[in-house]
C-alpha cells in the first residue's frame, strides 16, 4: 500500500466525522421541528404538500398504520417506475429513442429502485430514456432514502416514549427528511458536480469527428457518438441516499458520471456522510450523544480495516500477468497494481476506498469493475455486504440495522449475568428478541437459499462469465447484494433473464420488508413500555465496552454464516493464483 | 383503507412533479447557465471543428500518435453510445490470453523498447472511455511515436512531461495524462516543424497495430 492510499483513508474518515457530527445533529432538530432557518424557508412547501395530499402532521399512527402507509407508499413507487419503464417508448423525453424495458428486467428494476438497492440489470444509456432516469429512477432514489431515515425517527420515538401507543406520523417523516435533508444536499452536490464536468443537459448525445480519422469508432471509423443526459441530477441523490443506480452502465467509473479525482472524493464522501450522521442523529434523538460515538466507533472500526485488505490486495497486483512482461510496481509515474477494470485517474488508493464504502453503505455504485479485483480484494466487499449491511449500511436502513445488533449483543449479555436485558432504559423481552433475530437472519437466509439455488440451477450457472471458483464468486456476490440491498455486482453476471430478474427481485423484497416490519414492531413494543432506571445491574451502552461488544456481535454473526461460503469462493481463487 | 391510500397516492405525484421534473429543471438550468461547457461534455475544439470531449478517451492507431488504454466496450473500443468494463476476473485464463496479446502487440509496433510494459497500457479500463494513461505508459510510447513523427524523443518526452497532471496535495488523483490533449500537442508541434521545414509530419503509411476491440464476452 501506499502512502498516498493512507493519506486519502485517513483525510477520508476525519472528513466524515467531522462533518458528520454537525448534519447529525441539524436532522434530529429536523425531527424535532426544532429546525428553525430551514423551516423558514421550507416549511411553506411542506405545508402545501400536506395540505394537497390530506395529511394531518400532528395525527400519531401505532407501529401498524405506520407500516401499511410505508408498504402502501412503497408499492405504489414500484408500480410507477414499472409502468414508465415498459410506457417510456410512447412518452416524451426520450431523444434516443428507448423502446419499452423487458418486463423482467422492469420488475427487477423497479423493485431494485422502490427498496434502495439501486442493483442495476441494466445498460442506463442503452436502456432508459431521460423521463424514466427522471421520473422513475431519481423520485425513488430521493423516497426509498427518506423511507430509511424516517424509520430512524420511528424507532427512537419507541425508545424515548413512555406507555405510548403511537411512533409518529409516516408522511411527516418521509416529508421532512425529503425536503430538509436529501433535497438540498442533493442541489448542492449536483452543481458541484457539473462544474467538474458531470453532464447536465437533455439532450441525447452529441457526435464528434475524432482526431485519429483511422481509428474504428462508433457509429463509423473516425467518429465517436457520447451518450449525454440529466446525469448530475440523477448522481447526486444517488450518491447521498445510498442507492447507487447509476445513469450510465458502469455507473461512477463513467467519466461523464465522474470525471476527476475531486468529483470523485466528493461522491465517495457523500456515499457515507449520511449514515455516519445518523449515528449523532440517533445519539440526540435518544439523548445518549455518547451512543453516537459507539455507533460511528463500531462502524469504522470494522470499515477501516476492511479498506485496508482491499486496498493492500489491489495495490499487490495480479501475479500471472508480471511473467509476461508487465510492469505493476507503484512508482511515481503510475499508480501500479490490479488495473484491469480500473481507472487511471482513481487508481488503487480512491478505487478500494470506493469499494469498500459503497458495499459497507448500502450504496452499491461503482467506480471499478469489482468483479475484476483481486480475490481477496473482492472479499473485502463481499463480506462487508453479508455482514447485513450495519456498518454505516443504508441511509437509516444501516442504522436500524446495527440497533437489532444492539439489541442481541445486551440479549448475549444478560444471558451471561443472568439478569433480563435492557437497551436505552427499555426492558428487552422475547419479542423484541424474535424480531431483532428475524432481522439478522432473514437476509442471511436469502443469501445462502439463493446461492445454492443459483449455483445449482442452468439458469444460475449458464450466464456465469469467469470460470472455476470466481463464478461461485459472481452468483454469491449477486445474492449477497441483493438481500441486503447494496446493489453492487459481479457485472460479468448476466443477470437479466427470468431466473436472476425474479430470483434477485425476490431478496432485495425479503431483504428490504422483512427487515423494516419487524423494525417497525419493535418501535412499537417498546414505545409500550415504561422507562426502567438504570441500576448497578444495567450494561451502559455508551462505553468502548459496548462498542466492543456489539462488534463482536455483528463479526461473530458475519462470519459464522459466512465463512464457508466465501471459502469456496473468493478463498480457493487466492490460493490457486498464489501457490 | 382511504386514509393511507390518498396520502400515498397524492404525496407520491406531488414528490414525482417537485423531484423527479423540477429538481432536475432547476440543475439543469444552473448547470447550463454557470456551467455550459462541463454540463454539455466538456467538448475540445481543433480547427474550428469538435474533435472529441476532454473526459473522454477516444481510440489511437496511427503509431504517431499515444495510444489509449485497451477498451473492453463491445464491438469497437471507446464506443461513448455504451460503456462497459471487461468483468474478467484475475485467474481468468481469458484475460491472461489478452493482455499477453496486447504485449506481444506493443512490443511488435516497437521492437526496440525492452522495458517492461505498464500495467494501465495492457489492462481494460473500469469504463471502457478512460481518457488517461499514466505517465509511465505515455513516457513507454516516446520511442515509437519520435520515430513515427522524425522528432527527436528528447522533444516528445518534453512534451509529455508538460501533459503530466500529478496528484493534488499528494493524495487525491492519480498521475495521469490526457491521452486527447497529449495526441493534440503532438499536432501542433508537427504543423510547427513543418511550417518551419516545409515537410509533412507524420508518416502516413505507419505501421498500424492490431485493434483492440474484445471484450465480448
Amino acid at each position: 500500500m501506499t502512502a498516498s492510499t493512507l493519506l486519502l483513508d485517513a483525510v477520508y474518515f476525519a472528513l466524515l466525522i467531522a462533518l458528520g457530527v454537525p448534519l447529525g445533529r441539524y436532522v434530529a432538530r429536523v425531527f424535532a421541528g426544532e429546525a428553525r432557518v430551514a423551516q423558514r424557508i421550507l416549511g411553506p412547501l411542506e405545508r402545501v404538500l400536506y395540505r394537497l395530499s390530506g395529511v394531518r402532521p400532528d395525527e400519531e399512527m401505532g407501529w401498524k398504520r405506520y407500516a401499511l402507509s410505508l408498504l402502501a407508499f412503497n408499492l405504489l413507487g414500484l408500480l410507477a417506475v414499472y409502468a414508465l419503464e415498459r410506457l417510456q417508448g410512447l412518452l416524451p423525453l426520450n431523444p434516443t429513442g428507448m423502446g419499452a424495458v423487458p418486463s423482467p428486467v422492469a420488475f427487477n428494476t423497479a423493485v431494485s429502485f422502490a427498496t434502495n438497492t439501486n442493483w442495476q440489470s441494466y445498460g442506463g444509456e442503452t436502456t432508459m430514456s431521460h423521463l424514466t432516469q427522471m421520473l422513475a429512477l431519481t423520485v425513488q432514489n430521493f423516497v426509498s432514502a427518506a423511507t430509511g431515515i424516517a424509520l430512524v425517527a420511528a424507532l427512537a420515538r419507541g425508545f424515548v416514549r413512555k406507555s405510548a401507543e403511537t411512533i409518529g406520523n409516516f408522511w411527516v417523516d418521509l416529508t421532512r427528511s425529503t425536503l430538509y435533508v436529501l433535497l438540498p444536499l442533493s442541489l448542492v452536490l449536483a452543481v458541484f458536480l457539473v462544474s467538474q464536468g458531470v453532464v447536465q443537459t437533455f439532450n441525447g448525445s452529441v457526435t464528434v469527428a475524432t482526431l485519429d480519422p483511422a481509428a474504428p469508432g462508433a457509429p463509423g471509423v473516425g467518429h465517436q457518438t457520447l451518450a449525454l443526459g440529466p446525469v448530475a441530477s440523477q448522481l447526486a441523490i444517488k450518491q447521498l441516499g445510498t442507492n447507487g443506480g447509476g445513469f450510465y452502465n458502469v455507473n461512477s467509473a463513467h467519466p461523464f458520471e465522474n470525471p476527476t479525482a475531486w468529483s470523485n472524493f466528493l461522491e465517495l464522501f457523500a456515499i457515507l456522510i449520511i449514515p455516519a450522521a445518523l449515528c449523532f442523529t440517533w445519539g440526540a434523538l435518544v439523548k445518549h450523544k455518547r451512543l453516537g460515538w459507539v455507533l460511528i466507533g463500531v462502524m469504522a472500526g470494522i470499515l477501516i480495516p476492511l479498506v485496508l485488505v482491499a486496498s493492500s490486495a489491489e495495490q499487490a497486483g495480479n501475479p500471472a500477468l508480471r511473467p509476461m512482461g508487465v510492469d505493476d510496481a507503484a512508482s511515481v509515474a503510475q499508480s501500479g497494481g490490479n488495473m484491469e477494470g480500473k481507472e487511471v485517474r482513481f487508481g488503487i488508493g480512491s478505487s478500494a476506498l470506493w469499494a469498500a464504502a459503497t458495499t459497507a453503505a448500502s450504496n452499491g455504485s461503482v467506480n471499478s469493475m469489482h468483479d475484476s479485483y483481486m480475490p481477496l480484494g473482492g472479499m473485502a466487499p463481499l463480506w462487508l455486504m453479508q455482514l447485513g449491511e450495519v456498518v454505516f449500511g443504508g441511509v437509516g436502513s444501516g442504522l436500524y440495522g446495527l440497533l437489532m445488533f444492539a439489541i442481541i449483543a445486551v440479549f448475549l449479555a444478560g444471558l451471561m449475568v443472568g439478569r433480563t436485558p435492557e437497551f436505552l432504559g427499555k426492558k428487552l423481552e422475547a419479542f423484541e428478541m424474535k424480531m431483532a433475530a428475524l432481522v439478522v437472519l432473514l437476509p442471511s437466509m436469502a443469501v445462502l437459499i439463493g446461492t445454492a439455488i443459483g449455483s445449482l440451477v442452468p439458469q444460475g450457472t449458464g450466464t456465469v462469465l469467469n470460470p472455476g471458483a470466481h463464478g461461485f464468486s459472481e452468483i454469491l456476490y449477486a445474492f449477497s447484494s441483493t438481500s441486503n440491498n447494496n446493489g453492487s455486482a459481479f457485472a460479468g453476471l448476466g443477470v437479466t433473464n427470468v431466473f436472476y430478474s425474479a430470483a434477485l427481485g425476490l431478496c432485495m423484497l425479503f431483504g428490504r420488508y422483512w427487515v423494516i416490519v419487524p423494525v417497525l414492531a419493535v418501535a412499537g413494543a417498546l414505545a409500550r413500555k415504561n422507562l426502567v432506571p438504570a441500576t448497578a445491574g444495567t450494561l451502559p451502552s455508551d462505553t468502548p465496552l459496548f462498542a466492543l461488544l456489539l462488534a463482536g456481535t455483528v463479526l461473530l454473526v458475519g462470519a459464522l454464516t459466512f465463512v464457508p461460503a466465501l471459502a469456496l469462493g473468493p478463498i480457493v481463487e487466492h490460493l490457486q493464483l498464489h501457490p | 383503507m382511504k386514509t393511507i391510500l390518498r396520502p400515498a397516492l397524492t404525496l407520491l405525484l406531488l414528490f414525482t412533479l417537485l423531484l423527479g421534473v423540477g429538481y432536475p429543471a432547476l440543475v439543469t438550468a444552473f448547470a447550463q447557465a454557470i456551467f455550459p461547457r462541463q454540463a454539455n461534455g466538456s467538448l475540445v475544439e481543433s480547427g474550428g471543428r469538435p474533435v472529441g470531449s476532454e473526459l473522454i478517451g477516444q481510440s489511437f492507431v496511427d503509431p504517431a500518435y499515444f495510444w489509449s488504454r485497451p477498451s473492453a466496450t463491445s464491438g469497437v473500443p471507446y464506443d461513448g453510445r455504451a460503456s462497459t468494463g471487461s468483468n474478467l476476473g484475475p485467474s481468468n485464463p481469458g484475460l491472461h490470453e489478452r493482455v499477453a496479446a496486447r504485449v506481444a502487440a506493443l512490443r511488435a509496433a516497437d521492437p526496440d523498447n525492452r522495458v517492461p510494459v505498464p500495467v494501465d497500457l495492457v489492462t481494460a479500463s473500469a469504463s471502457g472511455l478512460d481518457p488517461h494513461i499514466s505517465p509511465a505508459a505515455a513516457y513507454w510510447q516516446v520511442p515509437r511515436v519520435a520515430r513515427a513523427r522524425g522528432v527527436s524523443e528528447e522533444v516528445v518526452r518534453r512534451l509529455v512531461a508538460g501533459h503530466v497532471q500529478e496528484r493534488w496535495a499528494g493524495f487525491l488523483g492519480e498521475p495521469r495524462v490526457n491521452v486527447l490533449e497529449l495526441n493534440l500537442a503532438l499536432d501542433r508541434i508537427a504543423e510547427r516543424v513543418s511550417a518551419n521545414a516545409g515537410a509533412s509530419a507524420p508518416d502516413p503509411d505507419g505501421r498500424k497495430p492490431p485493434m483492440d476491440t474484445d471484450g465480448h464476452r
